[in-house]
C-alpha cells in the first residue's frame, strides 16, 4: 500500500461535555477521492476545522506528506499544500473573481511584502488566476464582484481559489451544499475533472454524488469513525445502514 | 480615480494660492495646518479604510514626530539630514512597540488599547520636564536643510508640505494598490479567507501600522516646524478623535477623502471659532449629525455624482 | 514610607476604584447589552458633578442636591439616548465613537457656558465632615469612608439587581446573545433605553460623590472615562463582576503606583530624576498593566462571550 498523503492519529476534541471528534484516525492516499459522510453534527466540519488548523485538537496527531502539522497555523498548512474549501462560502466579497484568485496565486508565487508594483496589472498572478478560474468554468465572471455571484458560482470561486493555492491535498466541506440541480451538475462533472489531478478528502451529504466520486468512504457517526471502505463496501455494510444510510433511505 | 478631480482641485488651488494673493501670514498659517492634518488623516485613512485597523491613538506617532524635533532642538541639532530620519524612524519604533500588542487584538479591544498607548505617549509627554513638561516647548528655530534656514521661507515651506501631502497620498494609494495592500484590504473584509490562502495577517496588519506610523511622524516633524511649538496636546486622544472624524467626515473609503476631511474640518472650526466664544456647542452636534447623515462621507458624495 | 502613609494610600486607591466602577458599571453594561461604544459616558459623570454642585447650592444642602442630581443625570442620559445614540446601535464602533465624541465636545463646552470655566467647590456636608480614626493616630477623612461604603452598598445593589431580578437575567442574556433575548420576544429598544438611561444615573452618581473630593470642572470626565475604558478593557467587556474587580485594581495602581514610583525610582537615580520620571511612570502603570493584561488574556479577566 502506497505511503498514505494525511493520516490522522486519534483526534479529540471536546466542547464542554461533547466529544465532537473522539478519537479519529483515517488515511487519505495519494490520487484518491476520500469521501467522509455522517449525519448532522457528526463532527465532519469540525474534523476538517482540525485538519486545517483552525480548530486544535485536544489529543491526537495530523501528520501530511510524512511531516507532522498538528501544531501549524492554518496558513502554515496552506502553504505545505494543504486547502481548503467552507461550508460557509468564505470569499473576499468586494473583489472581482479574479483578484479573489490572484490573490491565492500571489501567495504562491514570490512575496507578498512588495510594495511598489500594483498587483492588478502583474501578468502572471491575472494569468494563473483565469486559468484556475476557467478550470471552473468562471473565465467569463472574472470581472464580476465575488459578493455579486451566484451561490454555485461562489462555490465554484473558492474552489479556483483552493487550485490556485497549488495544493497537494484538497479538503472540500459540502461542495455541493445549497446548489441548484443545474449547478450540481456542473459542479459534479467539475469534480470528476478534479479527481484525476489531486488527492481530495470531500465532506458531502449528497450521496448519489458521493457514490459516484469516491475512492474511499469513512463513515463518522458521533465523532467516531464507524466503518472504512469502498463504495460497495460501505453500501453493504448493515451497521453503517442502521446507523446513517437508513435515516435517508438510500 | 476619474472622481478624484476635487482633491486635485483642492490640491492645485492649494499650490495657486500664494501666487493669487493668499500669500500672507495668517492664510499660509492655516493652510500649513490643512495639510499636515491632511497628510495625518491621509495615512489614518490607509491603516481605517485600507487595512481595517481603526485607531485611536494615531496623534501619538505625529506627537512622537513631533517631540523627536524638539527634542533634537534641545539638545542644539537642527539638521534635517539628522532630524528627520529621527522623526520618522522614532514613530516608526513607537508604531512598531505598541502595535505589535493592540494587532492581536481587533475590534474595541484595538480601539481601546490604540487610545490607552496614546494615552501613555500623553503622559510620557507631560512629564518631560526638560522639555517643557505640560506647557510644551517652544523650538529656538525651524530644522535647517543643509545648513540652509529653508523651512523659515514662507512659501518653500508651503511648497513642502503641500509636497509631503501629495506624497503621502500618492505613496498610500501605491500601497493599497500593491500584492501588499491587496492582502491588507482582504484581510480587512474576510481574515480567514487570507489565512487560507496561506498569507498570515498579523505581519502584513503591522507592517502597515509601522509604515503609517512613519507618515505620522513625518507629519509630526513638519507640525512641529509650522507652528515651532510642540505641547503634549499634540498626542491627546482628542486630537486622535479630531484625525478620525476628518477620515470618517471624509468617506474611511477612500484614501482622498481625507483630504477633504481635514480642510472641511480646518475651515469649520477655523470660522466657528471667529464667529462665536463658544463654537464648540455648534461643532460638537454638527460631527454628531456628520456622522449620523452623512455615511459615505464627502468622497461618497462626490463618487455618487458620478455615478 | 510608613505603613500608615500606605494605608491611606491604599484606602483612596479603593475610593478611586469605586469612582472608576461606578462609571465602568454602566458603561460595560451598554457595550455588553448593545455593543455600543460610549464615549460621552464620562462627560455623563462631569454633569452628574455640575448638577450635584449646582443643586445643593441652590437648595443649601448636599444631600438635597443628591437626591435631585440623580433623577436630573437619568433624564439627560435618556435625553440623550433618545436624540443621539439611538440612531447609533445599528452603526459600526467607529461612527459610535466619533458621533459619542461629538457630544463630548458639546457638554464640555456647555458646562462652561452655564457654569463658567472656573472649577466649583463642594463642601462636604457637616454630617460627614472630620475624620475617622482608623489606625492609633491616624485619622481618615469621613466622607472617603461614607464613599467607600455607598460606593460598595451600590455594587452589591447592582450585583442583586444583575444575578437575581428578571431585568437582570435579560440584560445578562443580552450581553451574552441579543438576538436570543429579542426572540423572546422582549422589547429590546426598551431594554436597550432603560440600561442606558440607568448607566449614565450611575455615572452621575459617582460624580456627586466626586464632587467634595476632586474639583469640579469641565473636561474632568474626560481622565475618568478613558481609566474606566481601561477598567472594562481588563475585567472583560460585559461583565460587572470583572468591572468591579478591575476598577479597584486600577484605583489601586494608579494611586500607589503615584505615591510609590518615585520612591522606587530614588534607589536608581538622584531626587528630582526620580521624581520625573516616577511620575511619568506612575501615570502610565494603569495601561502597561492594560497592555499586559491584554497581551496575555485578549478578552480580558472576566469574557463574557465565549470564542
Ligand atoms: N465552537 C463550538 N462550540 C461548541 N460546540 C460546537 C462548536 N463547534 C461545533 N460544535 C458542535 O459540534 C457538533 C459537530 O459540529 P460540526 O459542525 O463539526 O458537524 P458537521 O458534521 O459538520 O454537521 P453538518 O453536517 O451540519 O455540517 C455540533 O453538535 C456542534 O453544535
Ligand atoms: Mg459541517
Amino acid at each position: 500500500m502506497a505511503e498514505p498523503l494525511l493520516r490522522l492519529d486519534g483526534l479529540r476534541k471536546h466542547y464542554g461535555g461533547l466529544a465532537v471528534t473522539d478519537g479519529v484516525s483515517l488515511e487519505v492516499l495519494p490520487g484518491e477521492i476520500h469521501a467522509v459522510i455522517g449525519p448532522n453534527g457528526a463532527g465532519k466540519t469540525t474534523l476538517i476545522h482540525e485538519i486545517t488548523g483552525i480548530v486544535a485538537p485536544d489529543e491526537g496527531r495530523v501528520v501530511f506528506a510524512g511531516q507532522d502539522v498538528t501544531r501549524f497555523s492554518l496558513p502554515r498548512r496552506v502553504r505545505a499544500g494543504l486547502a481548503r474549501t467552507f461550508q460557509i462560502t468564505s470569499v473576499v466579497a468586494g473583489f472581482t473573481a479574479r483578484a479573489n484568485v490572484a490573490l491565492a496565486a500571489q501567495a504562491r508565487s514570490g512575496s507578498s511584502f512588495r510594495f511598489f508594483r500594483p498587483a492588478a496589472s502583474e501578468r502572471r498572478l491575472n494569468d494563473a488566476a483565469m486559468q484556475a478560474l476557467a478550470e471552473v468554468g468562471l473565465a467569463d465572471r472574472a470581472d464580476t464582484p465575488a459578493g455579486a455571484l451566484s451561490h454555485g458560482e461562489k462555490r465554484a470561486l473558492e474552489l479556483a481559489i483552493a487550485l490556485a493555492t497549488e495544493p497537494r491535498l484538497l479538503l472540500l466541506d459540502e461542495p455541493l451544499a445549497g446548489a441548484g440541480p443545474e449547478e450540481t451538475e456542473r459542479l459534479i462533472a467539475l469534480l470528476t475533472r478534479l479527481k484525476s489531478a489531486y488527492t481530495i478528502l470531500l465532506v458531502e451529504h449528497d450521496m448519489q454524488a458521493v457514490f459516484a466520486l469516491a475512492d474511499r468512504i469513512s463513515v463518522l457517526v458521533y465523532g467516531r469513525v464507524i466503518a472504512t471502505g469502498t463504495v460497495a463496501e460501505i453500501r453493504g455494510n448493515p451497521e453503517v445502514r442502521a446507523a446513517y444510510l437508513g435515516e435517508d433511505g438510500a | 480615480m476619474r472622481e478624484a478631480w476635487l482633491p486635485l482641485a483642492v490640491l492645485i488651488a492649494l499650490g495657486a494660492a500664494p501666487l493669487l494673493g493668499f500669500g500672507g501670514s495668517y492664510e499660509t498659517t492655516l493652510m500649513a495646518r490643512t495639510m499636515i492634518l491632511g497628510m495625518a488623516a491621509v495615512s489614518l485613512s490607509f491603516l481605517v479604510g485600507g487595512a481595517g485597523l481603526a485607531s485611536l491613538g494615531h496623534a501619538a506617532s505625529v506627537g512622537v514626530g513631533a517631540y523627536a524635533v524638539a527634542i533634537l532642538d534641545a539638545h542644539g541639532v537642527t539638521e534635517a539630514a539628522r532630524v528627520l530620519p529621527v522623526a520618522v524612524g522614532a514613530a516608526a519604533v513607537f508604531s512598531l512597540a505598541t502595535g505589535a500588542i493592540a494587532i492581536r487584538t481587533s475590534g474595541v479591544h484595538f480601539i481601546m488599547i490604540t487610545l490607552a498607548f496614546g494615552q501613555m505617549a500623553f503622559f510620557t509627554a507631560s512629564s518631560l520636564a526638560a522639555y517643557g513638561g505640560d506647557d510644551g516647548y517652544t523650538l529656538y528655530s525651524r530644522t535647517e536643510v543643509l545648513g540652509t534656514r529653508l523651512l523659515e521661507d514662507r512659501l518653500a515651506f508651503h511648497y513642502i508640505c503641500l509636497g509631503a501631502l501629495a506624497l503621502t497620498w500618492a505613496v498610500c494609494a501605491m500601497l493599497l494598490a500593491s500584492r501588499f495592500g491587496r492582502v491588507l484590504r482582504a484581510a480587512r473584509e474576510n481574515a480567514q479567507r487570507v489565512e487560507a490562502v496561506g498569507l498570515a495577517p498579523y505581519s502584513f496588519r503591522l507592517v502597515g501600522y509601522v509604515l503609517a506610523g512613519a507618515m505620522g511622524g513625518l507629519a509630526g516633524f513638519l507640525l512641529a516646524n509650522a507652528t515651532e511649538f510642540v505641547s503634549p496636546a499634540s498626542l491627546s486622544w482628542q486630537r486622535s478623535g479630531e484625525l478620525l472624524f476628518m477620515v470618517i467626515l471624509g468617506g474611511a473609503g477612500r484614501l482622498w477623502g481625507a483630504i477633504l476631511g481635514a480642510l472641511a474640518f480646518v475651515l469649520l472650526e477655523t470660522w466657528l471659532a471667529q464667529q462665536m466664544q463658544h463654537w464648540k456647542l455648534v461643532f460638537g452636534p454638527l460631527l454628531v449629525l456628520a456622522v449620523i447623515f452623512l455615511r459615505g462621507g464627502l468622497s461618497g458624495l462626490v463618487a455618487r455624482r458620478h455615478g | 514610607m510608613t505603613t500608615q502613609l500606605l494605608l491611606v494610600q491604599a484606602l483612596n486607591g479603593l475610593q478611586l476604584g469605586i469612582l472608576l466602577f461606578l462609571v465602568a458599571a454602566g458603561l460595560t453594561l451598554v457595550f455588553g447589552v448593545m455593543d455600543f461604544i460610549n464615549l460621552a459616558h464620562g462627560v455623563q459623570y462631569m454633569l452628574g458633578a455640575y448638577l450635584g454642585a449646582s443643586l445643593a447650592a441652590a437648595t443649601g444642602s448636599f444631600w438635597w442636591g443628591l437626591v435631585l442630581a440623580l433623577p436630573a443625570a437619568l433624564a439627560a442620559g435618556l435625553l440623550l439616548e433618545v436624540l443621539v445614540f439611538r440612531h447609533l446601535y445599528a452603526r459600526d464602533h467607529l461612527a459610535q465613537v466619533l458621533a459619542t465624541f461629538g457630544v463630548i465636545l458639546f457638554l464640555n463646552e456647555g458646562v462652561k457656558v452655564v457654569w463658567g470655566a472656573a472649577p466649583l467647590q463642594v463642601a462636604v456636608p457637616p454630617l460627614l465632615e472630620g475624620g475617622v480614626e482608623i489606625m492609633p493616630g491616624l485619622q481618615y477623612p469621613l466622607y472617603r469612608v461614607a464613599v467607600l461604603a455607598a460606593g460598595i452598598a451600590t455594587a452589591a445593589g447592582l450585583w442583586w439587581l444583575v444575578e437575581r431580578t428578571r431585568a437582570g437575567m435579560l440584560v445578562r442574556a443580552g450581553a451574552t446573545n441579543a438576538a436570543m433575548v429579542s426572540a423572546l420576544g422582549v422589547d429590546i429598544g426598551r431594554l436597550f433605553t432603560l440600561v442606558f438611561a440607568f448607566g449614565a444615573m450611575l455615572a452621575g452618581f459617582a460624580g456627586v460623590l466626586a464632587g467634595p473630593i476632586f474639583s469640579v470642572e469641565p473636561g474632568m470626565g474626560d481622565n475618568v472615562l478613558i481609566l474606566a475604558f481601561v477598567v472594562i478593557v481588563i475585567g472583560g467587556i460585559g461583565s460587572i463582576r470583572g468591572a468591579f474587580v478591575a476598577a479597584l485594581l486600577v484605583g489601586l495602581i494608579d494611586t500607589l503606583g503615584k505615591s510609590l514610583m518615585p520612591d522606587l525610582m530614588r534607589l536608581f537615580l538622584d531626587a528630582s530624576a526620580a521624581r520625573q520620571a516616577g511620575a511619568a511612570l506612575a501615570s502610565m502603570l494603569v495601561y502597561v498593566a492594560m497592555a499586559a493584561i491584554l497581551a496575555f488574556r485578549p478578552a480580558g479577566l472576566f469574557p463574557v462571550r465565549a470564542g
